[in-house]
């Protein structure tokens, strides 16, 4: 890698870690919203 | 498989999540999904709206996931093809190892995620579809025999009887001509398509029907596997697993799609933009199939 590539190569990995937090929050929730659904469902 | 001619300094920059996205297919994730809602939608049970978007998500989640195995795998071929070789991997915007984690990794998410959600059933046949469309499809059909799409068009069917099996854990008549429905159209649709990018195909070495049997057999072909698509897509109306909203939907785009498919079949044109016919055929195909199954969940909802 080329040391002008490396803002690019920081800026993609900031974008990639960004939506990787969202995307865990996000599956963290379903779980949580699944879980509580299979009880009710089971009830 | 060969490896391709990228930049090394763009295949060593981290691949961006729109190309991430874009490796999934989104486009046909999204025929994928609506078939596999209509199968959940249409099961004679109650689905919890959260398992049920779970199940969607999953089957969504899995297409990607095959989406991305399959250009990980034809890397090359994309290359060679017009339609294709703006893709990320023949791009040069991603590395194939990137591909391949994201492709596998995806699958067993898709997978466990809906043995979680749903049942085993669902996620088994969810399984199966993936491994379905690499290994059969992708890997040992497509570059070997004209009639890779005939076999392969099944992992495209899988989706409503993921969603039918999600929502009541078991698998029934209906689910099983849903299944049938789109793999009877996976033909005619595709070979509509290779008729006018045939020149992509033979370029690209793949042995798609108008590349090794000619224009003739192919438009013969789509008219011979339009009939028992008809009598697929009409079944479950004459069998009494649908009402007459079904059927009237059913029969009438089923005789528009055969009167397409006779056009393709009385055209001679031999070059792409002389084949208005087949345009207009496939374009119809994708139509006809969101118009059969909207009309099955209309049909149970209003009727039920």
């Amino acid at each position: 890698m080329t040391p002008d590539l490396e803002p690019e190569v920081r800026k993609r990995q900031r974008d990639r870690a960004r939506i990787t937090a969202i995307l865990l929050g996000l599956f963290v929730i379903l779980i949580f919203a699944i879980s509580i659904a299979k009880m009710t469902v089971n009830r | 498989m060969t490896s391709l001619p990228i930049s090394q300094d763009a295949a060593n920059l981290p691949a961006t999540s729109r190309d991430l996205f874009a490796l999934t297919k989104p486009r046909v994730m999204s025929l994928v999904v609506f078939t596999g809602l209509c199968g959940l939608l249409a099961a004679p049970v109650h689905v919890h709206p959260v398992l049920a978007f779970a199940a969607v998500l999953c089957i969504a989640l899995g297409a990607g996931a095959a989406g991305a195995l399959n250009q990980w795998y034809e890397a090359d071929l994309d290359a060679k093809m017009k339609r294709t070789a703006s893709r990320p991997l023949p791009g040069g915007r991603m590395n194939r190892q990137t591909a391949l984690h994201f492709g596998v990794g995806l699958s067993f998410f898709s997978v466990i995620l809906m043995d979680l959600a749903a049942n085993h059933l669902a996620a088994a046949i969810l399984a199966v579809s993936i491994l379905f469309y690499v290994l059969v499809y992708t890997v040992w059909l497509k570059r070997r025999t004209a009639q890779n799409i005939v076999i392969g068009g099944a992992a495209g069917a899988f989706p409503p009887l993921i969603g039918w099996a999600a929502a009541t854990g078991d698998v029934s008549t209906l689910p099983v001509l849903l299944f049938a429905i789109i793999f009877l159209w996976t033909p005619p649709h595709f070979w509509a398509l290779s008729l006018f990018v045939r020149s992509d195909y033979a370029a690209a070495g793949v042995p798609m029907l108008p590349v090794v049997a000619g224009l003739e057999s192919t438009r013969r072909h789509i008219l011979i596997y339009t009939l028992p698509m008809i009598v697929a897509a009409v079944a479950p109306w004459a069998l009494g697993l649908a009402g007459w909203i079904y059927g009237v939907v059913a029969v009438g785009l089923s005789a528009a799609f055969l009167i397409l498919a006779l056009y393709v079949s009385a055209n001679r044109a031999t070059e792409p933009k002389e084949m208005g016919p087949e345009k207009r055929l496939f374009a119809f195909s994708i139509i006809y199939l969101f118009g059969l199954f909207a009309a099955l969940v209309v049909d149970k909802w209003v009727l039920a």
